[in-house]
């Protein structure tokens, strides 16, 4: 017992004082890109680079969309007119899977729930994780915010043993055909009203298996409430979105 | 062993001509026999040559020689199965019937592994498409009045990847688990086949998110001894110090998972927190906690300046301090102990008999380890010595693991000391056609294999991975005979499995 306190006084005190600070990132993270059209001159090299389709051309320039995007930085690689740059802003997470679609426009961060909502779940919400076909990164950038550095549950926020108890399921992977009807009938049993929260851009758009015959690129036959797109996503992208979701960080 | 084996070296290519095409009957012999003689089934594979005939290939190693051996033999329809003279065999064979319809005949446990639709026209348990559900299969059970069967899964209680697990229980004691995966298949070897090559970075990358270097660098392996170039030096320590730092991460996230699986919670709380502080330093190479886009075939896409090296060295150190702080709680209390010894026992004998790999077949006594028997890269200059116990527990999945934890660190230290100037990649060159290559790597896992054939026009033919789950799910369910139900999370994080490695 003695040795166990000895230690835990070596250890030291190590939560991060999130959101009141803001998180010290790697000099090479990627985050939110900037785009700068002005530079570009549609040769479209950054297209055909991108693994996964993100990037589109309309009038407007480049869009990437952030819900395919796996943060690869081969468009910025090859770009020789340095058009595409990725940043470290790391919130990205969304309401909406418009605003997952970044262009020269202003970033737009994920809406807080409505005043009565968030009277029910801001200092409580219950979460069920179903991993459906994740590569087990979003999975354990998720559950590294139950440990000291992040402490999820000083939000209020909780991953739970049963849908019965749940506000809502936090879903990773590009949604298997082996896995549908499991996350079916987990999202069925959990009691309404419900949220559902798409980690990863395989649980968004499928990501890389977009397109497998063996996955139904991601969740699509359920209305997602928050999207946090990454491949995967930082924990502090993830903690950020949920509690900017439950108006907790503006 | 003349006509009837290919010998190859890990991370080299061989013309498939020179495969030895064999009948199937001296194909058996030649394994059963090799098997008996200590040699180990590294892959067994079909790959189809016509919608009906499957040339099946396998990879052996011989550990003591360093010599991977390679032989072949073509069939149709079925053949007499090799699981009941060498239980090695086992998975591979399912995994064969499921994906070509080719049955092994008397094969004792023949049950799909992924359940997905056959890649031939002939399904080996004659299902129609609708038909194929995930565990949906006959499950082995135990009758009697007083046996009561436990279902788990695939959803699990945690933040936990998907798998169903049945057990077949008298009162608290487990006779009998079957271990039912395939939730996560992707197809991802399916799609390594005509796939644009930007895509197969990200399929290996993803193949199990946990292990992204240890495969990647499997794979960046295979395509370097297709194109025949050699990797700088430098490149090859920094593929190194990525690989270890992905084992530091994974093995002190297990020290304190399995801490937190007895309730003791002072190793759990801070191995969790020293975990990230490892993944951060992975961060450090290339802007990602696990290693995403640092690896490219030729070498590395990013290099470490003398500033990274010291912030390296420096963190390193101090989270080596933390996690040996952290062990040692563990070795030192008794209740911890109690729980681990002679919990979840596994023979040295089964472990080999099954093919284990990694961590959980050195905790068995097996000193086997692909950076010492098959090394490649930068352990061709620097060993790591090989860790092993002998009790075969939990406790000894858990002390091979902090032993690892010690090597590993050593090794990146020294690394960081001595990194040799240069360039960090070469040009790739066109891979070459006909070929089948062959790269292992030690994942924090065990053995990572991934084989690649091309052909006539040098593109990617077919594409083989084997992640050391595949080899050691079965030693888990074997662990859990004759243990209580409840030692079940603890057990299973012990080995600590991968699904979507298992599923692909």
């Amino acid at each position: 017992m003695i040795k166990a306190l000895i230690s835990r006084i070596k250890q030291g005190y190590r939560t991060y004082p999130f959101p009141a600070k803001e998180p010290v990132l790697p000099e090479r993270f990627k985050g939110r890109p900037i785009i700068h059209n002005d530079k570009c001159d549609n040769c479209r090299k950054c297209s055909v680079a991108c693994p996964v389709n993100a990037i589109i051309f309309e009038n407007a320039g480049i869009t990437i969309d952030l819900g395919k995007c796996v943060f690869c930085g081969q468009c910025q690689e090859v770009c020789s007119k340095g058009c595409i740059e990725f940043s470290k802003d790391y919130r990205l997470a969304a309401t909406d899977r418009q605003d997952l679609l970044v262009n020269e426009k202003e970033r737009k961060l994920a809406a807080a729930l409505n005043k009565e909502s968030q009277k029910i779940f801001g200092h409580s919400l219950k979460l069920r994780q179903v991993s459906a076909g994740g590569c087990n990164a979003c999975e354990a950038d998720t559950n590294v915010l139950g440990t000291l550095v992040f402490d999820l549950g000083r939000f209020g926020i909780q991953f739970v043993a049963s849908p019965r108890h749940a506000d809502g399921i936090l879903v990773t992977g590009p949604v298997t055909n082996n896995m549908k009807e499991a996350l079916r009938k987990t999202y069925d049993a959990v009691p309404a009203p419900k949220f559902v929260i798409a980690v990863g851009a395989c649980a968004i758009s499928g990501g890389i298996y977009n397109g497998h015959s063996e996955v139904n690129n991601g969740v699509n036959d359920i209305k997602i409430d928050l999207y946090i797109p990454g491949c995967p996503p930082h924990p502090y992208t993830i903690l950020d979105g949920l509690i900017t979701f439950l108006g907790r960080r503006s | 062993m003349g006509r009837q084996l290919l010998a190859i070296y890990n991370c080299n290519s061989a013309d498939i001509s020179a495969v030895p095409r064999l009948s199937i009957n001296d194909f058996r012999n030649t394994i059963i026999s090799k098997v008996d003689e200590n040699l180990r089934i590294v892959s067994l594979f079909g790959v189809p040559q016509t919608d009906e005939i499957i040339q099946l290939i396998v990879v052996l190693a011989d550990d003591r020689q360093g010599i991977l051996y390679l032989t072949s033999a073509e069939v149709a329809g079925s053949y007499q199965s090799l699981t009941p003279d060498c239980p090695q065999a086992h998975w591979f064979e399912r995994e064969i019937a499921e994906q070509y319809g080719i049955i092994p005949q008397g094969h004792p446990w023949l049950k799909p592994i992924r359940f997905h639709n056959s890649y031939t026209s002939k399904d080996a348990w004659n299902r129609s498409s609708d038909m194929i559900r995930p565990g949906i299969t006959d499950f082995f059970r135990v009758e009697g009045k007083e046996i009561h069967e436990v279902s788990v899964g695939p959803v699990h209680a945690g933040i936990i990847e998907p798998g169903h697990f049945r057990f077949q229980c008298n009162g608290e004691n487990v006779l009998h688990l079957e271990i039912s995966l395939g939730y996560q298949h992707r197809g991802i070897e399916r799609q390594m086949k005509g796939a644009a090559c930007n895509r197969w970075l990200q399929y290996m990358q993803t193949a199990a998110g946990d292990t992204t270097i240890g495969h990647t660098l499997a794979h960046c392996s295979v395509l370097e001894a297709l194109a025949g170039c050699s990797i700088p030096v430098r490149a090859q320590v920094l593929r190194g110090i990525a690989l270890e730092l992905e084992r530091l991460a994974n093995h002190t996230g297990d020290l304190g998972a399995l801490a937190g699986d007895i309730g003791y919670l002072p190793t759990s709380s801070f191995c969790g927190r020293i975990r990230g502080d490892f993944l951060n330093m992975t961060a450090i190479l290339c802007g990602n906690r696990f290693g995403r886009n640092f690896l490219k075939p030729g070498g590395t896409i990013y290099d470490l300046d003398s500033k990274h090296i010291d912030d390296l060295r420096l963190r390193l150190k101090a989270g080596l301090k933390d996690v040996e702080n952290a062990a040692n709680c563990l070795w030192t209390t008794p209740t911890v102990l109690s729980r681990f010894e002679d919990t979840g026992v596994l023979a040295k004998e089964t472990a080999k008999e099954l093919g284990l790999v990694g961590p959980a077949a050195r905790a068995c006594g097996l000193d086997y380890d692909c950076r010492y028997n098959f090394a490649s890269g930068i352990y061709q200059f620097q060993q790591v010595p090989v860790a092993t116990w002998h009790s075969g527990d939990v406790f000894a999945r858990a002390y091979v693991r902090w032993l690892e934890i010690q090597h590993s660190a050593e090794f990146i230290l020294n690394q960081l000391d001595t990194i040799p100037d240069g360039s960090i990649s070469v040009n790739t060159k066109q891979i070459t056609a006909d070929k089948i290559a062959i790269a292992m790597t030690e994942g924090w896992r065990g053995e990572i294999c991934h084989i690649a054939l091309t052909n006539s026009k040098g593109e990617i033919s077919h594409y083989k991975v084997v992640d050391p789950s595949f080899h050691n799910w079965m030693g888990l369910a074997v662990v859990l005979r004759n243990q209580q139900i409840s030692d079940f999370p603890l057990c299973n994080k012990s080995f600590n499995l991968s699904y979507c490695g298992h599923d692909l």
